[in-house]
């Protein structure tokens, strides 16, 4: 793999905050309905997580979709790990796994 | 070729589905981030295949990206997908 600065940022930023998600607009204020929806179900779960606006930074806009090799925004790392975009996310919420998923990393989340 | 027949037949060509449906949202996201004048940037796809087996929903959206991978580069702003192998259809 080619050296990147915009990786080693991401890999600090995925390794020192537990939920992180790779969005477009901020949590308050998302700019697009797919980054909405994530923040929605993280925040109905009362999940912690920080918000990345890769709108504010191209480099970061397009790093964040070579890192995951994944074409779209937003996405989704807890723990380090890519969990995936809006779709999967809602599916996972629906079913039950996101919980699932985040409780067996230790992360705290209401009860629904 | 339209935007959405090219999706389709890619689709089909690479991944043989058992059930597949491409549906063109752009007329909901007129005017806003990405759309384009002449439509055809935002679509759904529902896909059904054996291809799926095994793979996880990361894995399969990765394959599905891989086929479109042109697209995305080009016209296509957003895909929403359903990736779901036969034996998860669900009845009706």
């Amino acid at each position: 793999m080619i050296s990147n600065p915009v990786f080693d940022q991401i890999k600090q930023d995925i390794s020192s905050n537990d939920v992180v998600l790779y969005m477009k607009g901020t949590p308050v204020f998302p700019q697009c309905g797919f980054s909405a929806a994530v923040v929605q179900v993280l925040s109905h779960m009362g999940v912690k997580f920080k918000g990345i606006d890769v709108l504010t930074d191209p480099s970061l806009r397009q790093g964040i979709k070579d890192f995951s090799q994944w074409p779209t925004i937003p996405q989704l790392y807890v723990k380090g790990e890519f969990v995936g975009g809006c779709d999967i996310i809602r599916e996972m919420f629906e079913s039950g796994e996101l919980r699932q998923v985040l409780q067996s990393h230790g992360i705290q989340t209401e009860a629904a | 070729m339209r935007v959405a027949d090219r999706i389709e037949r890619k689709l089909t060509d690479a991944l043989a589905p058992t059930r597949l449906r491409v549906i063109d949202e752009s007329h909901l996201h007129a005017g806003h981030a990405g759309a384009r004048p002449e439509g055809e940037t935002h679509f759904r796809v529902e896909i059904t295949t054996p291809a799926f087996d095994g793979l996880s929903r990361v894995a399969r959206q990765r394959r599905v990206y891989e086929v479109l991978a042109e697209e995305l580069r080009g016209p296509v702003h957003a895909l929403a997908l359903q990736t779901r192998t036969p034996a998860e259809e669900q009845p009706g």
